[in-house]
Parts: structure tokens; sequence; C-alpha cells
């Protein structure tokens, strides 16, 4: 159990999804001129996350792995279909966030009219892939584990988003050298919170 | 954002014509999909700790993006709009799997240095983005070269940021020193790698940087 929150707040302070892998970085630039937008998306990124990082960690440990479908039958026992990960996890995403989209529009349509213009830019969006594939490389055990890294990534995304879009926020009034403007001063503000991030590097869990 | 231009080619019209060339060689400066078209940032920045991933990086986008639009651009008349999204997903997936087991196959240490970014080729804007923006609305040739030279502009960034990174950062290029051995402290000299350059936040405050040339150096391309 310690081991789980280990993993939750590792994922969201230290190994953040903006500050130390970029992941989700075209949306997190495009979409942070104001905080409650960015608040909209980063929710929903939150909410892709802790759904497809489990599902993709069932997939990958009980059909993809190597001699994972041992449990069908002994005799497919030598087949590895991990090479096929890539093309099962973006499918798997695609779908959820297609189905996500109809539930949520049926059953919460408050939640649709703040959260459904997001939904569909996110099948694309890398912090939920990367999320997939950083669960398949780091091999967690359990769906536990694998559940709190998804939660816990999306929850540092949103940090991120809301962070940088509050500081864009109060950017328009500073006087920015003109070439520098937009996207340059976002970039080196991403950096500079990003060195701000890296006093967590040494809280041990 | 939107380059949506369409060009008429006619089939008598000679492979390196003036524009397709104009069209391999605008995404490296004046319509970079990095620094002006904003795309394609996601996967790019953690791989520029070392010259050789970043260039490996840099030929296995090129590959899929000029790959993945001629494909789309040939079947741009077959698939129907509504579900032209998995199509491209599908195609684009495909082609990275492929690039991926290559990589495994005949560069294993630096597919393993690249770890989870060469999966995550599948959603770089740079791919969508061109495909959307150029290859549904052209024909396959002109589409394949649009797509070699905007990953060519992305390697371009990639490669610069990591230039800068490894010389800085380690001393070295493409694992060569660079820095003789002598000058450092440890040696008796007076020199010290720059330890913060290698540190992920480093990679977006250079790339800031670029940009910031860049765009002081072209009037036209400073917007907000």
């Amino acid at each position: 159990m310690g081991n789980v929150v280990g993993i939750f707040v590792k994922s969201i302070f230290i190994d953040n999804m903006i500050f130390a892998y970029f992941l989700g970085m075209c949306s997190y630039l495009a979409i942070s001129k104001s905080v409650k937008i960015s608040a909209g998306l980063g929710v929903a990124v939150v909410f892709m996350l802790a759904i497809t990082v489990p599902v993709n960690y069932l997939l990958y440990k009980y059909v993809l792995s190597n001699g994972a479908l041992a449990w069908v039958s002994e005799s497919l026992r030598g087949i590895d279909l991990s090479f096929l990960a890539f093309i099962v996890f973006i499918a798997v995403i695609a779908s959820i966030v297609q189905v996500v989209e109809m539930a949520v529009e049926r059953f919460a349509p408050v939640l649709y009219s703040s959260l459904g213009i997001f939904l569909p830019l996110i099948a694309v969006n890398c912090a939920i892939l990367g999320g997939s594939l950083f669960m398949q490389e780091r091999g967690y055990q359990t769906l536990g584990e694998a559940a709190a890294f998804g939660l816990g990534s999306g929850i540092g995304w949103l940090l991120a988003i809301v962070g940088i879009a509050a500081i864009r926020e109060k950017l328009s009034y500073s006087n920015v050298p003109a070439p520098l403007q937009g996207l340059g001063i976002a970039f080196i503000i991403t950096g500079l919170m990003g060195i701000a991030f890296m006093c967590f590097m040494g809280v041990k869990l | 954002m939107s380059k949506e231009e369409t060009i008429n080619v006619t089939s008598k019209e000679p492979l390196f014509s003036a524009k397709n060339l104009k069209l391999l060689t605008d995404p490296l400066g004046r319509s970079n999909p990095v620094t002006v078209l904003v795309l394609g940032i996601c996967s790019a920045l953690a791989v520029t700790v070392k010259l050789e991933p970043a260039v490996v990086m840099a030929i296995s986008v090129t590959a899929v993006v000029g790959v993945s639009n001629a494909i789309m651009s040939l079947l741009r008349n077959t698939i129907p709009n509504r579900i032209r999204i998995i199509v491209q997903l599908v195609v684009v997936s495909l082609l990275v799997i492929l690039v991926d087991q290559v990589l495994r196959a005949f560069a294993y240490d630096v597919s393993k240095q690249l770890s989870v970014f060469v999966g995550l080729i599948i959603t770089n804007c740079i791919v969508m983005g061109r495909i959307e923006a150029f290859a549904l609305g052209n024909r396959p040739w002109p589409s394949f070269i649009d797509g070699i030279g905007n990953g060519l502009g992305y390697g371009l960034i990639l490669v610069a940021v990591s230039f800068f990174r490894e010389l800085l950062g380690a001393g070295t290029l493409w694992g060569y020193r660079i820095v003789p051995s002598s000058f450092y402290i440890a040696n008796g000299g007076v020199y010290e790698n720059n330890g913060l350059i290698i540190l992920p936040p480093m990679a977006l405050i250079l790339l800031g940087i670029i940009i910031w040339i860049q765009r002081s150096r072209s009037k036209n391309t400073a917007k907000s």
C-alpha cells in the first residue's frame, strides 16, 4: 500500500509529465491562455489517464506481454505480442475517448458542457499515450500501482497547465520583448517552473 | 498556424521542380514546424541530452512523416471523412511499429535511450498536423516531400538543442571528447561541466532562446 502512495506522489511531483518528460506540450502550450479553460482540459486529462492506464495495464498483462496468453491455453505460452503494444494502446485510447464522450454527454450533461470540447483533442495528446507507454516500460506490478500512476500523472499535468495559465494571464501586463512574446516566453517560464519542481527530487519515497 | 496551400501539380512536372524544392526547404526555416507552427514539441525535448539519440529520433520522425503523408495522400479520396482520424492513427502506428522494430534490431543502445519516445511519434503533432493540413489535399509526391521537409525542420531544432546540451553538459559531441580532459578541475584545469544543462528544464529554456533568435531575425513570424 505504501508503494502505491509512493508511486502516486512521485508521478505528481517528481516524474511530472510536463516538467520531466515534456509530454502533452502541444496542448499545454496552445490551451494555456486562461485558467478556467486550461483547468477544464486538465480535468479531462486526469480523467482519461485514470481510465486508460489501468485498462492498458490489464491488456498488456493478460494479452500482449511475453507468455501472457498462457491463461487461455498452455500451447499459447510461447507467444509474445508486445510489439503490437503501440497500436493496441492507441486504439484503446481512441475508443475510450469516444465511449467516454458519449457516456458523459448522455449521463452528465453539465460535465459535458465543460469537458466536451476537450475530449476529442485528447485522443492525440502525447500525455495519454505516454502514460500507457511508461506503464509498460516501468513494469508496474499490480493494477493498483498502474492506477495510482495514471491518476498521479494526470494530476501532475493538471497542476502544470493551471500553473502556467495563471502565470500567462499575469504576463499579459508585462513588457516582454516582441520576438520573445507568446511561445518563446512560455518555454522559458515552463523551464523555470521545471527547475522549481526539481526541488522535489530529493524527496525519498 | 493554418498552412493549407493546395498545389495543383501537373503530372508532367519534374520531380524536383522549384515548387517541390520550396516545400522541402520552407519548413527548415520560415515555417519550421517546431519554432513557428508549434507542433511536435511533445516528444522532442527529452531526447536532446546527447547528439546521437537526437539524430536517430530526427531520422525516425522524418521517415514516419514522409511515408505517412504519402500513404494518406494516396488514400485521401477513398476514406470517408468521419473516420479519417482512426485511419490516420492506424497508418501512423503501423509505421512507428516498423521504425521501432528496425531500431531494436540495428541500433539497440539508442533504442533503449529513446525508450518510450519512439512510441510517442504516433501522437507527435507534426505527423497528424501535416496529414491534416497537407496530405489530405495534395498528391502523393508533394505530400512526401512536404513530410520529409517538416521532419528535417524538426530534426534541425533537435540537433541544435542537443548540440549545445551535449557540448556544455558533457564536453563531448557524438560521444567524442571536445573539451580536453586536462582542462577539468579534477585534472588540475579550470573547467567544469555545466550540470544544469543536462537537466530537463534547460531544454525548454534553450528552445525558448532559439525561438527568440529566430523570431527576432525574421520579422514576419512574430505573433502571439
